[in-house]
C-alpha cells in the first residue's frame, strides 16, 4: 500500500464528482482527501484525489475514471512525483494565548489569521505530517476546532493537459 | 408569423426519427404521457411496442440492438417505471449494447420534494450507464438525445439514459436537430500504434503453439471478416466465448469450440499450454478465466482490445494493442507469417474426441428415458437455417444451448452474458424478432427464467412476432441445483418448483403449442415449430436432476476442467 495522488481534468457538469467517487467506491478503496478547483485551461475542471492503496489498483482505477465520458484525463502520481500542500486551521480558546503559543507559531510558520472575543484561528499550511504535529502540540492549548483541506497539488513531470487537449 | 416552436415532447419524438429509430419499447406512464401524447401521431415514422412491464421493454430493446448493431431504444415514466429499467441497464453496460432508454420525470419544481412518482433515476442509473442526464429544458431535449446516441453507440458500446421532466417536455422550443459527432472529453476509438503491431506480429510468429480467443468485441466491431482472414493466413486455433459465439463459423477449419466454466474441453485445457495467446476484443471474465493464478501464466499475452480499461485488468498483456481489431486486425494479419498448425490443433481434435464420447454423445445421443436439453437443441439445429438466431436465458439450458447451437454467422447469439439475467430471453427475443422478421428466432428458455418475465407473451401475442419459444422444463432451478449436487451435499435448498400449466398459459395467450414428454414425438414437434410461421410455445419436459459438464468449478483453474 502506498500513498498516491489521483489528478483528474473534467468537463464541469454536475454530478461528475459523483461519477468519479463511485469508481473508488466500488473497488473499496478510501478516499483520504479530495480537492476540486478550475485549472489553467478554460472550463476545465480538476478533481485531486488521495488515496492510499496498491499501484495495481490505483491504474485500475485511474484507467476506469478516464472511461467516465466527461473525464478528460486522468493521472496518478506517487508522493515524490508531486508539488502538494494542505491547508490546516486551528481554533484556540483567548484563555490559551500565551507566550509559550507565540513560540510555536513561529516555529512552524504558521500564523493567526482571525482574532476573534473568545478565540483566535491560526493556519497553516504544509505537508500532513506537519499540520498534524502542530494539532498535536495545539491540544495543550486546549484546541477548539480542527480542520484540514485535501491536498492541492501540481504534478512534477511535464505532459500537461494542454497538450493532451489539442493533440 | 406562425410560430415554429412545438412542444419538447414532440422534440424527444422527431429526435428519435432523426437518428432512424425504427422501434420504440416501451411503457407509458405518468410523467412520459407528454412524449406519448406526441407519438400518437408519428404512427407512421417510428413503431412503438407495448410491453408488459419496462424489464421487458429494456430488454427487447436490448434484443434488437444486438441482432440489428443499432442502437435500441426504451422509453419508461418516472419512478417505478424508471427503476424498473435498471436490471436491463446493468444487463446492456456490462455486455456493452448500445441503448437509449428515455424516462419522464417530474416536473422540475417537484425535485427533490418526494413528489409522486420521483425517483432520483439518474442517481440510481449512474453506476450502471455510460452516461445519463437529467434534461430540466426544452432548448437541451434534442442535444441531450444527440449526444446519447453517439455515446451509446460508439467505442465499446452501452446504455445511456436521458430522464427528461415534465415541464420540459410540455414546455415550446425549436426543432433543429445537429447529430452529435464528437466530445471533447470522450475518445471512442484510440489510434491503433504500429509499433504494438510490429512487437504482436514479432511474438506470434514466433510462437509455436499460438492461440486465438475471439469475444463479443469482433461482432461489435463487424470485423468478422478480418478475423477469418488473420485465422486464414497464420492457421492458429481459434475459441470463442460466450458472446463471441458465431463471429467465426463454426465450420472455419481452425474453430475448436467455447471457453468457460461450462465451454468444451481442448479450448479451457489447452488455455495452459499454449506460448502465445491471442486475446481479441474478449475480456477475461472470471467464467472464461477460472483461477487466475493458474490461468495462462506459460503464455506471452496478446491483447487486441478497445476498451483500454480491459487492457492489464485481469490479465497481464505482453503486448496490447489498443483500438478498434476492425482497423487493428489487418494491420497485423500484413505482418503476421503466414503459417498453419496442424500438429498443435490434432491436439484439440484429440481432446475433443475425448469429450465426444464423455459428454456430448450422451447428451446428443441419450439412451436413458429422460428426454435430455441437448437433444433438443441436436433438433433445432436440424431444422434452423444459417442466420437463425439463438436466444437464450440465464442457466442450466442457457449453457447446453450454447453448447450445442451451431453458430454458422454473426449476431446469431442473443444472451444475458456478463450479469446473468434470469427472465432476459422472452422479452429480448421480441426484440431480436422485430430486428429482423425474415430471420427465425428460438428462444430457449427454463422454467424460471420464463416465470420472471411470462407477461411478455402477451406482447408477443400483441405483435404476432413469429417467435419460436421452446421451454426446456425440469422442474427445478437447475443451475443452482447442479450447483447444490457437486458443492453443497445435494441439499436442495429451495430450487424444486411447484409449476403452472405451461401450455395453458400460452394457449391463453392464443400461441400455438405443443408438449413433449417422450422422445418419440421430439423431432416432429420441433419441426412443426421451426416450419410454423406464427408465435409457437413449445415446453420438452426434461429429466429433473441432469447435470451440465465440462465444467470448471468457481476457483479451479482452466485445466482442472471436468468432463463429469
Amino acid at each position: 500500500m502506498n500513498r498516491y495522488t489521483v489528478s483528474l481534468f473534467t468537463e464541469n457538469f454536475i454530478g461528475i464528482l459523483n461519477r468519479v467517487t463511485l469508481i473508488f467506491t466500488r473497488r473499496g478503496v478510501n478516499i483520504d482527501a479530495l480537492t476540486a478547483s478550475e485549472s489553467k485551461e478554460d472550463g476545465v475542471h480538476r478533481i485531486t484525489i488521495e488515496v492510499t492503496t496498491t499501484e495495481d489498483q490505483v491504474i485500475q482505477i485511474v484507467k476506469q475514471t478516464e472511461k467516465i465520458i466527461d473525464v478528460i484525463k486522468s493521472f496518478y502520481y506517487k508522493d515524490d512525483e508531486v508539488v502538494y500542500q494542505e491547508i490546516a486551521l486551528y481554533k484556540i480558546p483567548i484563555s490559551s494565548l500565551d507566550p509559550g503559543l507565540e513560540k510555536v507559531i513561529r516555529q512552524y510558520n504558521a500564523r493567526i489569521i482571525s482574532a476573534e472575543k473568545e478565540f483566535v484561528v491560526i493556519e497553516m499550511t504544509g505537508h500532513k505530517e506537519d499540520t498534524k504535529a502542530l494539532l498535536e502540540i495545539l491540544k495543550d492549548f486546549n484546541i477548539l476546532e480542527f480542520a484540514r483541506s485535501g491536498r492541492v497539488a501540481v504534478a512534477k513531470p511535464m505532459g500537461t493537459i494542454e497538450q493532451y487537449l489539442n493533440n | 408569423m406562425k410560430d415554429s416552436r412545438i412542444r419538447g415532447a414532440e422534440i424527444v419524438i422527431k429526435s428519435l426519427v432523426a437518428e432512424n429509430s425504427e422501434y420504440i419499447f416501451g411503457y407509458p406512464g405518468g410523467a412520459i404521457m407528454p412524449v406519448y401524447d406526441a407519438l400518437y401521431d408519428y404512427a407512421d415514422q417510428i413503431k412503438h411496442v407495448l410491453t408488459r412491464h419496462e424489464q421487458g421493454a429494456i430488454h427487447a430493446a436490448q434484443g434488437y440492438a444486438r441482432v440489428s448493431g443499432k442502437v435500441g431504444v426504451c422509453m419508461a415514466t418516472s419512478g417505478p417505471g424508471a427503476t424498473n429499467l435498471i436490471t436491463g441497464i446493468a444487463d446492456a453496460m456490462i455486455d456493452s449494447t448500445p441503448l437509449v432508454c428515455i424516462t419522464g420525470q417530474v416536473a422540475s419544481p417537484l425535485l427533490g420534494t418526494d413528489a409522486f412518482q420521483e425517483t432520483d433515476v439518474v442517481g440510481f442509473s449512474m453506476p450502471g450507464t455510460k452516461w445519463n442526464i437529467q434534461v430540466r429544458r426544452v432548448e437541451d431535449i434534442a442535444p441531450a438525445i444527440a449526444k446519447g446516441f453517439h455515446i451509446a453507440r460508439s467505442g465499446r458500446p452501452g446504455p445511456v439514459l436521458i430522464d427528461i421532466t415534465k415541464d420540459a417536455q410540455n414546455d415550446l422550443g425549436e426543432f433543429n436537430y445537429v447529430p452529435c459527432l464528437g466530445i471533447r472529453s470522450y475518445r471512442p476509438y484510440p489510434k491503433v500504434k504500429e509499433s504494438q503491431v510490429a512487437k504482436a506480429a514479432e511474438v506470434i510468429n514466433s510462437a509455436k503453439k499460438p492461440y486465438v480467443l475471439y469475444g463479443q468485441g469482433v461482432v461489435i466491431g463487424k470485423a468478422e471478416e478480418e478475423l477469418k482472414a488473420f485465422l486464414d493466413k497464420t492457421g492458429i486455433p481459434a475459441a470463442c466465448t460466450l458472446l463471441g459465439s458465431g463471429a467465426l463459423s463454426e465450420d472455419h477449419p481452425q474453430y475448436v469450440g467455447k471457453l468457460g466454466m461450462h465451454g468444451n474441453y481442448a479450448p479451457n485445457l489447452l488455455t495452459n499450454q499454449c506460448d502465445v495467446l491471442i486475446a481479441i476484443g474478449m475480456r477475461f471474465d472470471d467464467r472464461v478465466t477460472g483461477d487466475l493464478k493458474r490461468y495462462a501464466k506459460q503464455a506471452k499475452v496478446v491483447h487486441l482490445e478497445l476498451d483500454n480499461a480491459e487492457i492489464d485488468k485481469n490479465v497481464k498483456a505482453e503486448v496490447a494493442i489498443l483500438g478498434n481489431c476492425k482497423e487493428s486486425l489487418p494491420m497485423l494479419t500484413q505482418k503476421v507469417n503466414e503459417n498453419s498448425h496442424e500438429e498443435w490443433l490434432k491436439e484439440f481434435r484429440k481432446l475433443e474426441e475425448k469429450e465426444k464420447s464423455a459428454v456430448v454423445s450422451l447428451d446428443l445421443l441419450p439412451t436413458k428415458s429422460g428426454l435430455t436439453m441437448g437433444e433438443v437443441i441436436r433438433y433445432i439445429n436440424d431444422y434452423k437455417k444459417d442466420d437463425a438466431i439463438l436466444v437464450t436465458d440465464v442457466g442450466q439450458h442457457q449453457m447446453i444451448a450454447w453448447r450445442y447451437f451451431k453458430y454458422k454467422t454473426s449476431r446469431t447469439q442473443v444472451t444475458s452474458g456478463g450479469l446473468g439475467t434470469m427472465g432476459f430471453s422472452l422479452p429480448a427475443a421480441l426484440g431480436a424478432q422485430l430486428a429482423d422478421l425474415n430471420r427465425q428466432v428460438v428462444c430457449v428458455v427454463g422454467d424460471g427464467g420464463i416465470q420472471m418475465t411470462i407477461q411478455e407473451l402477451g406482447t408477443i401475442m400483441q405483435t404476432q412476432s413469429p417467435v419460436k419459444v421452446v421451454l426446456l422444463n425440469n422442474n427445478f432451478l437447475g443451475m443452482v441445483r447442479q450447483w447444490q449436487q457437486l458443492f453443497f451435499d445435494k441439499r436442495y435448498s429451495f430450487t424444486e418448483l411447484d409449476n403452472p400449466d405451461f401450455i395453458k398459459i400460452a394457449e391463453a395467450y392464443n400461441m400455438k403449442t405443443s408438449k413433449v414428454t417422450e422422445r418419440d414425438d421430439l423431432r416432429d414437434s420441433v419441426a412443426e415449430m421451426m416450419i410454423h410461421d406464427g408465435p409457437y410455445f413449445l415446453e420438452v419436459v426434461v429429466e429433473k436432476e441432469d447435470n451440465v459438464f465440462p465444467m470448471i468449478p468457481t476457483g479451479c483453474s482452466v485445466e482442472e476442467v471436468r468432463l463429469s
